[in-house]
C-alpha cells in the first residue's frame, strides 16, 4: 500500500497543479486548447493519488508490487510526454506562420516602397 | 425551461413585425457594414456578396478570406466586396474578428455576420436588425430555434447544441435557443467589444457570454437558414467533443475573469 506521506503530498501537488493550470488561464496567460492536457494531467494525478486501492491494482496490472507510488510517476511522466510532444507540434506551426508573415510583410514594403518612388518620379 | 426574466426576442420579432423597407430606410442614415467569413467558398460567395448589395447597395460588403485554397478572395472582389485575406488560416473566430476590428477602425455604426457559405439569406437581415435599430438590443442573434419548425441535424450535433443553449442561458440568465448561430448584427458597443476581445474556436458560444457579461443586451430573433449549398461544414464529430470540453472550460472560466475594460474611446 502506499504510505500516506506519499498519498498527501501527490495530492497536494496535483492540486497545486490544478489551481495554477486556472490562473493562468484566468489571467488569459494560458489559451483554453493549450489547458486542456494540463488540466487533464492535473485530474488523472489527483485521482490516482488520493485513490489508493485504484492505484494498488494498476500497479498490480503492470507487476510493480514491490512499491504502488512508482505509477504514479510512470502515469505523470506519460502526460508530461503526450503535453511536450503537443508543444512541439504548436511551436512547428507558430514557426510556418511565422515565415509567412515575415514573407507577406517583407513583400507588402516591398511594393509600398515602389509605388512610393514611383508617385515621386511623376 | 428557466423563468423568462427578459422580454422574449422571439415576441419583439413577430409582434408588429417592421416591413423589410423601413427597416433599410432607417439603416440607410447608418454607416453599416456585413462581415462574411469565407474559407474556399467560391461558389458561393458571390452570390451572398450578391445578395448582400441587394438588399441594401448602401452597405458595405467586408469579405474576410480565411486563407482559402481556392478562388474566394478574387471572386469576392469581382461581385464588388472589400477582401481582406490573412495570412494564413486563423479560424473563424479570428476571421470574423478581423471583420469587427475593419469595422472598428472605419468607424462603422452597425455590422452584420453573415456567413460565407450562403446558409444565411440575406433578406432575412430585417430580422435581426429590427431590435437593434429599435435600441433594444446591442447584438441580436438569428436563431434556428427561436420559432417554430424542426431543425433537422444529426443526434450527437443535437445534444451539442442543447446542452450549449441551457449552460448559456443559464449563466447568462436569459433564455438562448441558438448559440452557434453566426448570422448576427451588433451596433458601435458591439463591434468595440468584439473588436478589442473576441474568442478563437467555435467563439458563437463565448462571445454571446461576453457580452453579457460587458452589459450587452442580447436578443435572439427566429430565423431560417438555407441548407449548406456547396462546400462543409468545418464541425466534425471527434472535434465537436474537443470544442465541447473547450468552450465549456472558457465558460466557467470566464466566470472568474473580469471584464475588458473598454476605453470611453471605444465606446
Amino acid at each position: 500500500m502506499t504510505p500516506w506521506p506519499v498519498t498527501i503530498v501527490a495530492a497536494i501537488a496535483s492540486l497545486a497543479l490544478l489551481v495554477v493550470v486556472f490562473e493562468l488561464i484566468r489571467s488569459r496567460r494560458l489559451r483554453e486548447r493549450y489547458a486542456l492536457l494540463w488540466l487533464l494531467t492535473g485530474v488523472v494525478l489527483l485521482v490516482l493519488s488520493l485513490w489508493r486501492g485504484g492505484l494498488n491494482t494498476i500497479a498490480g496490472w503492470f507487476g510493480v508490487e514491490t512499491y504502488p507510488p512508482a505509477m504514479l510517476g510512470a502515469v505523470g511522466a506519460l502526460f508530461f510526454l503526450v503535453v511536450l510532444l503537443h508543444y512541439s507540434t504548436v511551436i512547428s506551426r507558430l514557426y510556418d506562420q511565422n515565415v509567412i508573415l515575415a514573407q507577406r510583410l517583407a513583400l507588402l514594403e516591398q511594393r509600398l516602397r515602389e509605388e512610393h518612388v514611383s508617385d515621386e518620379g511623376s | 425551461m428557466l423563468a423568462p426574466r427578459w422580454r422574449s426576442v422571439a415576441e419583439l420579432a413577430t409582434a408588429p413585425a417592421a416591413p423589410a423597407g423601413s427597416v433599410v430606410e432607417r439603416l440607410s442614415r447608418l454607416r453599416r457594414l456585413a462581415i462574411v467569413p469565407a474559407l474556399n467558398e467560391e461558389e458561393n460567395v458571390g452570390r451572398v456578396v450578391d445578395e448582400l448589395r441587394a438588399f441594401d447597395p448602401g452597405m458595405d460588403v467586408v469579405v474576410i478570406d480565411d486563407a482559402s485554397g481556392d478562388g474566394t478572395a478574387r471572386v469576392a472582389a469581382e461581385h464588388g466586396a472589400h477582401v481582406v485575406r490573412l495570412p494564413f488560416n486563423l479560424g473563424i473566430g479570428g476571421a470574423v474578428q478581423t471583420g469587427y476590428r475593419y469595422a472598428h477602425e472605419h468607424g462603422f455604426d452597425v455590422a452584420v455576420q453573415v456567413d460565407g457559405d450562403g446558409q444565411h439569406d440575406p433578406a432575412q437581415l430585417p430580422l435581426i436588425l429590427g431590435p437593434l435599430l429599435d435600441g433594444e438590443a446591442d447584438l441580436v442573434v438569428g436563431s434556428r430555434f427561436a420559432g417554430e419548425g424542426e431543425f433537422r441535424s444529426t443526434a450527437t450535433r443535437r445534444i451539442g447544441i442543447t446542452i450549449f443553449a441551457r449552460v448559456v442561458s443559464a449563466v447568462v440568465r436569459q433564455r438562448v435557443t441558438d448559440t452557434t448561430s453566426g448570422f448576427r448584427a451588433v451596433n458601435r458597443k458591439g463591434i468595440a467589444l468584439f473588436a478589442a476581445d473576441y474568442p478563437h474556436d467555435y467563439p458563437e458560444v463565448e462571445a454571446t457570454v461576453m457580452c453579457v457579461k460587458h452589459r450587452l443586451r442580447l436578443a435572439e430573433a427566429p430565423v431560417t437558414m438555407r441548407e449548406r449549398a456547396g462546400g462543409r461544414s468545418s464541425i466534425t464529430a471527434l472535434r465537436s467533443i474537443y470544442y465541447m470540453a473547450k468552450v465549456l472550460l472558457a465558460i466557467f472560466v470566464g466566470l472568474f475573469r473580469r471584464a475588458t475594460v473598454l476605453t470611453e474611446e471605444d465606446r
